[in-house]
């Protein structure tokens, strides 16, 4: 067993001041199991207390401009990538090294994912100015250091709508950070509940911003319960919320929050295309699973007018044999899970769907076992592709932590009608009729057309929500 | 106040043992349920019975007994006549466990009193009690113990049961709605009236601090009590919401024992608060879960045991709801003490706590 006194320690960090409190978490590495962390844990009170406060932190961004804090936001960016920065409060560094392991070994994301998502971090840390740019469709950003400017000629004034942004961050993916980001240039405190075995992230940034000149009184880092959790929702005048459909469903309609659930993404082939499918192989498996099919752009189905046992059966063909890897091979294309139970629940819920008749598990005939295996102590899912034979499957828009997709065969002009909400739609279609009903579609949040990979996306154009208009509002404004 | 040795702590609590064993178990002074009880067992306490070891030849005492059984088969022979109170336990809901009772309450408040400073609870001033009034022990005893400082007590009514239905139904809106209507009227006391004495429940306490500075307001102690009260959320209110500046008093306690006081934090503590039953009159064990006849060693988790031993009631054996660690006698305490009390078993799962 660890001595917990000599591991790091993770305070809480009230308007930027480490707290240290008489209950904390370990965080245990996924294989095995020993404690490498401990995190100090709030009560709700403390946030309560602590947001009444929150006019400081605001106060303390407002003394920059918004230039300035894109210039920090950049090297707070660098350093987050490569520099060395402190770990806690007991004397301990962490070098950009030491973060891929740590979180590798608590999340079981293998380091070439950790790099990859430290590389999108660090891309979205040193082009807030172009983000900005984009979010608010070019507005001179001085507008928002005096409150009030012209743009193209037109009086303009933005207010800010909250004093805070509220973050109950998940464990799944450190990109998910990258959400956040603008929100410091745009002179909004962060107030972050991280995910329990993912602290990593969201410290190392505080401490890169902070060490990059950014005041420490605009951060907010609180381990808490599920009641501090809704504390931070509630107080927050704006908030992020993440977590699957029924979560995000309570929230969808409040303009309060910013929902970040499923992503639901796809890729559709038109009748134009589907002739030549073969040649999309490659991008559909990178879609399903880049990232360890871990994020919400990860296509989880496949959606065709014809041919639909064929893909399933050349998908399966590639993701099928996929095994786990060592942490630090360069190869490795699974993630662990960091808790073992979410594995658990997902191959039985997959169990669950295949009992209703039409729908095949296809990878099961191209890989040796089950889907669910321990490899190094850690447990890991292997990539499932389910072939349905209609969107009235259960199992058909479905989406897991996991590379997982189904495949469907459903006619052209039945697609939109049939697909629901999706984050991002990538379709593979020159046909101008079928590429109009795709650009009139509510349903789609990202649109790519032709081959593209559902996981591109672009900073300057949100693709699920837009933090500028979320923290900020225009008002009509005359001065005399 | 000195501190007794173990060694007399024990002789008194075995003598007092004795005579409410022989107060109880005999025909001219019991009552009707323990001389029926002690036919039916087969044995006589009053001469097996010798020190609080011996205690263990009766079985735990039954909760049912007090929800099933009409009260008067509680009354001492040789109280018959006297009216009594009724008074009925916290939060649960269905019949509720009911306690008879004469006296008692006065005895333990009384001694209570003598615990806290009148610094922090002055003499001949005002109280406001804001917590489960009604049925329960605890609104005559919050009101004898501002009677015996000289003072009087406002009254807030919070109905704990009504709560913990809000919270099972999930209905959290109702459930804060009405916390919010018990805090106004509280807030509404303190701005209208000199009160320097408060008496509530922990997350009462904070919401009240939120709406009001509770310091400008004149409130100089809290005493509190009525639930899970982890170190870290101990330090919370001392530092956060009483600013280090009002005196807290953590007591732990209910209908059937009484009350436990709490010894006066140290640094060395950490903020764990450990409770010292009302001896000889009550005892505390923490004992192991799968072999109550045990106790667990020092610092080590149990299950909560609690025995009674007045005139009025006797109640051995009884198995609280309650986990706590057990911890060495403390100045000015000669006896063991429990800390940390939670919810038995709040570590496997979500218990309902509501309000308090």
């Amino acid at each position: 067993m660890s001595d917990l006194s000599t591991l790091p320690h993770l305070p809480a960090l009230r308007r930027g001041k480490p707290y240290e409190s008489l209950e904390k978490n370990e965080v245990l590495d996924h294989g095995s199991g020993k404690a490498v962390a401990v995190v100090s844990q709030v009560n709700a009170g403390i946030l309560k207390k602590d947001l009444q406060r929150i006019g400081e932190g605001r106060a303390a961004l407002r003394k920059f401009t918004v230039a300035q804090l894109v210039e920090i936001s950049a090297k707070a960016g660098d350093l987050f990538l490569s520099g060395t920065l402190p770990l806690g409060d007991r004397g301990h560094m962490q070098s950009a090294d030491d973060y891929v392991r740590t979180l590798s070994g608590t999340s079981g994301l293998p380091h070439v994912m950790v790099r990859r998502n430290m590389t999108k971090i660090h891309y979205a840390l040193t082009h807030v100015g172009t983000v900005l740019n984009g979010l608010s469709r070019g507005l001179p950003m001085e507008v928002i250091d005096r409150g009030y400017g012209e743009q193209s000629g037109a009086a303009v004034s933005y207010y800010p709508t909250t004093q805070a942004l509220g973050l109950v961050m998940p464990s799944n993916s450190p990109a998910v950070n990258s959400l956040w980001l603008p929100a410091i240039a745009l002179k909004t405190p962060v107030i972050i509940k991280p995910g329990r075995e993912e602290p990593w992230t969201p410290f190392r940034l505080i401490q890169a911003f902070i060490a990059a000149g950014a005041p420490p009184e605009a951060f907010g880092f609180y381990p808490t319960d599920h009641e501090g959790s809704g504390e931070i929702m509630r107080l927050c005048g704006r908030a992020l919320i993440f977590g699957d459909a029924n979560t995000v469903a309570q929230y969808r309609d409040n303009p309060k929050f910013s929902v970040h659930g499923p992503g639901f993404s796809k890729i559709l082939i038109g009748d134009d295309k589907i002739e030549n499918w073969p040649e999309y192989i490659d991008l559909m498996v990178s879609s399903i699973a880049e990232n360890g099919g871990r994020s919400c752009v990860n296509a989880s189905a496949v959606v065709v007018p014809k041919y639909a046992r064929e893909i399933a059966q050349a998908l399966s063909a590639k993701l099928g044999p996929v095994l786990p890897l060592g942490p630090a091979d360069e190869g490795a294309r699974l993630s662990g899970f960091a808790n073992p139970k979410m594995a658990d629940h997902i191959d039985a819920a997959i169990d669950e769907g295949l009992k209703t008749p039409g729908a095949q598990d296809v990878t099961a005939l191209h890989r040796e076992g089950g889907r669910k295996m321990l490899f190094e102590g850690g447990t890991y899912l292997r990539p499932t592709i389910i072939q349905c034979d209609s969107f009235e499957h259960p199992l058909s828009n479905r989406e897991f932590m996991c590379p997982y997709a189904s495949v469907v065969e459903v006619p052209q002009n039945e697609m939109l009608g049939k697909i629901g909400s999706s984050l991002v739609v990538t379709a593979i279609t020159e046909d101008p009729a079928f590429t109009a009903e795709l650009l009139d579609s509510p349903l789609i949040e990202r649109l790519n057309l032709g081959p593209i990979t559902t996981m591109k996306i672009s900073w300057d154009q949100p693709h699920e929500g837009n933090m500028f208009e979320f923290l900020y509002r225009r008002r009509s404004i005359e001065r005399a | 106040m000195a501190t007794p040795t173990p060694e007399a702590a024990q002789a008194q609590l075995d003598t007092q043992l004795r005579e409410i064993i022989q107060w109880h178990f005999s025909p001219e002074t019991g009552c009707p349920f323990w001389l029926n009880w002690a036919a039916k067992a087969g044995w006589d306490p009053r001469t097996e019975i010798h020190t609080s070891a011996d205690l263990i030849k009766f079985p735990h005492f039954q909760d049912e007994w007090l929800r099933d059984l009409q009260p008067e088969v509680w009354v001492p022979k040789a109280y018959a006549g006297r009216p009594f109170n009724i008074f009925e336990t916290g939060g649960t809901t269905g019949m509720p466990k009911q306690r008879i009772g004469w006296e008692d309450y006065k005895t333990d408040y009384s001694e209570f009193s003598e615990k806290i400073s009148d610094e922090h609870f002055p003499r001949n001033h005002f109280w406001l009690m804001m917590g489960p009034t009604g049925p329960r022990r605890l609104r005559l005893a919050i009101e004898h113990l501002a009677n015996v400082r000289g003072s009087a007590c406002y009254f807030i009514d919070l109905d704990p049961r009504w709560v913990k239905k809000l919270i099972t139904n999930k209905q959290f809106d109702q459930a804060k709605a009405y916390m919010d209507h018990v805090v106004d009227q509280a807030a509404t006391i303190l701005k209208h009236r000199k009160v320097s004495g408060l008496f509530t429940t922990p997350k009462l306490l904070e919401a009240l601090a939120e709406r009001v500075d509770i310091w400008d307001a004149g409130i100089r102690g809290v005493f509190c009590g009525g639930t899970t009260m982890l170190p870290q959320y101990v330090r919370f209110i001392v530092e956060e919401v009483l600013e280090n500046r009002i005196g807290f008093y953590p007591t732990y306690g209910n209908t059937l024992m009484g009350l436990a006081a709490s010894v006066p934090l140290t640094p060395a503590d950490q903020y764990s608060i450990t409770y010292y039953a009302p001896q000889p009159r009550a005892i505390l064990r923490v004992v192991e879960p799968e072999n109550t006849q045990k106790t667990v060693e020092y610092d080590a988790w149990g299950r909560v045991e609690l025995t009674t031993l007045t005139r009025e009631f006797f109640m051995p054996r009884f198995l609280e709801r309650d986990e706590a660690i057990r911890r060495k006698p403390r100045a000015q305490y000669a006896w063991d003490g429990v800390a940390e009390v939670r919810p038995f078993g709040a570590m496997q799962k979500t218990i309902v706590e509501g309000v308090y």
